[in-house]
């Protein structure tokens, strides 16, 4: 486990320790159940985003494609299409869109930031403009409800759902992706140098797009869970700033935005740290107006901290070198 | 001699970057009105010094003086200020706006923010005339050759006061007929009592303009030359430290068939000049030639980095075009670039990481990564090329130029390579390492590998090179045999001037 890591890990300790001893309630099998179940949602989105960050890219289209996967999900049921067929189109939309981003970020060159920011916009809109811009109740579908929302009660009240399960294998799959495989090692060179990694016989525009294409595909999943899990859906905000938790959750988790740095199991604690952060705020008795104010706070406080440690640990590497040459 | 007290005088100068030791116990004076040239082979430290007088680093030990007077100067404005003005390599202008704009930048006089374009126009003038470049001021500094440009960058030193102009490398990218005229200009600035340091690899040009020589080798003083004492053996043996002929301790192999083969090759940014040679088993070919004569693109088009345009190659009887870095790295071609942090290797990934970069792809089962055989690679590599590092996780950024030079060839010479291309492979590395790579580019080239590389430093091209093509402007001008060497013909060459050769 790396420093960042262990950092990461020691505030979520913190904040935790302090919201049970502020209110006793914060234990209770209910809200432990819910706290997982959303961090774990957070933790997908933010592991997808994480490989787009590696590279130095970015994604803010998250949140939209959520909203996009949703309400098309609710639309298809609504016109009885067979809801498995649905889900497998669905997941291809968004692998479809995760590699139009990346074309158009390496072939076309346009910049990350511009493409997806587009992409915010645009799937938002088709979402509100094919459902009619109304909410839509969610009437589930039998065979792929306890699928999507199901719940494994584990004791008393506290139970474990579907997302978690989900986290887990999408955890294990990344992370075994990232550190083991010649793929992963390739696409933390190119976020660290990708002339470096090109100069190495690496094809950096083929990691680039793959990045994407992970990235679309984990929020698209996370559209099927938050749709099945809210039961209903409104085109104009189910997944809306989405996106931010993701990224803070990958920055704060280790991610660096400019490319090159990453570990999976520091994002999942940073989204529940978010998570929990939200939860607590709630349960201390502070002004939930304050929420996002503390969120920010708190990823800021993390990073300044993250960069700081670095610097020291870096020049003392340094000194210690220069006195051993010499 | 002037017998006054120096202008500048820095003593004991120390300055250590990671890993490096770049500066220790170094002294330097410099008087008014005097033009001292500091040669020394790359990475004797001569830049380093130059940028602790001009602000941009500070000193670790050691001491300034101006005129007698301590002074620390600890950022560009300041040495501004003490009337020391550094000119790089690469000139610091802006394409986009005109000669004025560029001599007064950050410098501007105003009224209340308001920018007194009468002033600005009517200064720029004098300085241009000072050294004589007659082009009206509004001209875009775009439109103007490389050697023009420089003027303008010593224009802007002289509205800044400058009592002391440093000059790096000022030559590297000049015609013959655009040096001669720089000269003109430095011995009319000397004239007007402005003192000059002037740094250059072009021993030639030293010695026809130096009152001084002080020489610089791993970071220490080597020596200081004075009027007759300034000759072209005494520089170098004081710059590389004893005879010529023992540093580049070149054996001969006999020479194979050809193994190597480029006929009418195009790159892209020369796409009119065709480009023909072959190398020859166990041979060593040199490529000289001014910076920006195009070796480098040569080198990247060869490697697939900028595919060619035209014309065709052969390796080992095998024709081949590469279009991606793989393709080449496939087929039997490596790189170790020139720029070694941006292209050469990952700096924030450890020895073990960059040295199995490029290897990973052959030694992986289904896309995992074997990890102890990745260890045993980099131990091998480490040991085999004597690469001074605590250990193989060591992130390379750590590492001084020489052992990070040893882990881009480390990385390459695990692939097997049948062509080896180097681009400035010495550059920024001690003298120790030097010698242990031209003996792995001699060894390399005794097993059989063709081994090509760029060198800017004339003493490397003589010493190492079987045969050296030396390029201008794109074009071969001159391919020479190990008779036919020596710096004269290569300067000639290098600078267009075909007919002296």
């Amino acid at each position: 486990m790396n420093k960042n890591t262990i950092g990461i890990l020691s505030l979520f300790v913190l904040i935790f320790g302090f919201t049970w001893y502020s209110n006793e309630n914060f234990v209770n099998g209910y809200n432990m159940t819910n706290l997982v179940k959303w961090s774990s949602l957070y933790a997908i989105m933010g592991i997808g985003v994480a490989f787009v960050i590696i590279t130095g890219g970015i994604d803010l289209s998250i949140g939209s494609v959520i909203g996009l996967v949703a309400s098309l999900l609710a639309l298809a049921i609504k016109y009885e299409w067979n809801p498995t067929l649905t889900v497998v189109l669905l997941l291809g939309l968004s692998i479809v869109i995760g590699l139009m981003h990346g074309l158009l970020i390496t072939k076309v060159k346009l910049q990350p930031f511009v493409v997806t920011l587009c992409g915010l916009l645009f799937y938002r809109g088709i979402s509100r403009w094919l459902t009619d811009n109304q909410t839509m109740q969610f009437p589930g579908t039998e065979n792929l409800d306890s699928f999507f929302s199901g719940k494994l009660l584990i004791f008393g009240k506290f139970a474990l759902s579907s997302p978690f399960f989900f986290l887990v294998v999408v955890a294990i799959i990344a992370a075994f992706f990232l550190n083991r495989t010649i793929w992963g090692r390739y696409l933390l060179a190119l976020g660290n140098n990708e002339d470096g990694a090109r100069y190495s016989g690496i094809q950096t525009d083929r990691l680039k797009i793959a990045a994407y294409v992970i990235c679309s595909f984990l929020a698209g999943v996370s559209g099927l869970l938050f749709a099945y899990e809210l039961d209903s859906v409104q085109p104009a905000q189910t997944g809306e700033f989405y996106e931010l938790y993701a990224i803070a959750a990958a920055v704060l988790g280790g991610c660096s935005l400019r490319g090159g740095q990453g570990a999976i199991f520091g994002v999942i604690i940073a989204a529940a740290v978010i998570r929990l952060l939200r939860n607590s705020i709630n349960l201390v008795g502070i002004s939930t107006h304050l929420e996002f104010s503390i969120i920010g706070l708190v990823i800021l406080g993390g990073v300044t901290a993250d960069e700081l440690i670095k610097r020291i640990v870096a020049k003392r590497r340094s000194k210690q070198i220069s006195t051993s040459k010499s | 001699m002037p017998k006054e007290p120096p202008l500048l005088e820095a003593s004991s100068i120390g300055k250590q970057f990671p890993g490096v030791r770049a500066l220790h116990n170094v002294n330097l004076t410099l008087f008014q009105g005097e033009i001292l040239s500091l040669v020394g082979e790359n990475g004797a430290g001569k830049s380093t010094m130059m940028k602790l007088l001009a602000g941009i680093h500070l000193p670790d030990d050691g001491a300034i003086k101006l005129n007698g007077d301590l002074v620390e100067i600890t950022n560009v404005r300041e040495a501004q200020k003490y009337g020391i003005a550094l000119i790089h390599q690469e000139l610091n202008l802006s394409d986009n706006l005109d000669i004025a704009a560029n001599i007064f930048l950050g410098n501007e006089p105003h009224k209340n923010g308001v920018m007194d374009h009468n002033r600005i126009h009517r200064e720029s003038a004098q300085f241009l005339k000072r050294v004589g470049l007659e082009f009206p001021t509004d001209t875009l500094v775009a439109d103007l050759t490389i050697g023009h440009q420089q003027l303008v960058e010593i224009s802007k030193a002289l509205s800044v006061d400058a009592r002391i102009i440093i000059m790096d490398e000022p030559t590297s990218s000049l015609s013959q007929k655009e040096s001669k005229k720089l000269f003109e200009v430095i011995r009319g600035l000397k004239s007007q009592g402005i003192s000059i340091i002037y740094i250059s690899h072009r021993l030639g040009e030293v010695i026809d303009l130096s009152d001084r020589v002080s020489v610089l080798r791993d970071g220490e003083n080597a020596g200081e030359l004075v009027g007759d004492e300034i000759t072209h053996d005494a520089m170098v043996k004081l710059m590389v430290g004893r005879d010529l002929s023992q540093f580049y301790n070149r054996t001969v192999t006999a020479l194979g068939e050809k193994i190597f083969e480029v006929k009418g090759l195009r790159t892209p940014p020369y796409p009119d000049n065709e480009i023909s040679f072959s190398v020859r088993s166990g041979e060593i070919l040199g490529i000289a030639g001014l910076v920006g004569a195009g070796r480098t693109e040569l080198l990247q088009t060869i490697f697939g980095i900028t595919p060619a345009v035209g014309g065709s190659m052969k390796l080992n009887g095998k024709e081949l075009m590469p279009k991606s870095s793989l393709e080449a790295i496939d087929s039997g071609i490596v790189l170790a670039p020139e720029d070694r942090k941006r292209h050469g290797l990952i700096l924030e990934m450890n020895v073990r990481e960059n040295t199995s970069l490029a290897r990973l792809s052959r030694d992986q089962k289904v896309g995992i990564i074997d990890f102890n055989n990745e260890y045993e690679l980099a131990e091998k590599t480490i040991k085999e090329l004597k690469i001074k590092t605590p250990h193989s996780s060591q992130v390379v950024q750590y590492l001084s130029g020489g052992n990070q030079q040893k882990v881009v060839l480390g990385k390459w010479l695990s692939m097997n390579p049948s062509l080896l291309l180097l681009d400035e492979p010495t550059r920024g590395i001690d003298i120790g390492s030097k010698q242990e790579i031209y003996k792995l580019m001699e060894e390399l080239a005794a097993s059989g590998v063709a081994v090509i590389f760029v060198s800017s430093e004339m003493e490397e091209v003589l010493g190492m090179a079987d045969r050296v093509l030396v390029m201008h402007e794109g074009a071969v001008t001159g391919d020479l045999s190990r008779e036919q060497l020596n710096e004269e013909a290569v300067m000639q060459l290098a600078t267009g001037n075909k007919a002296a050769a």
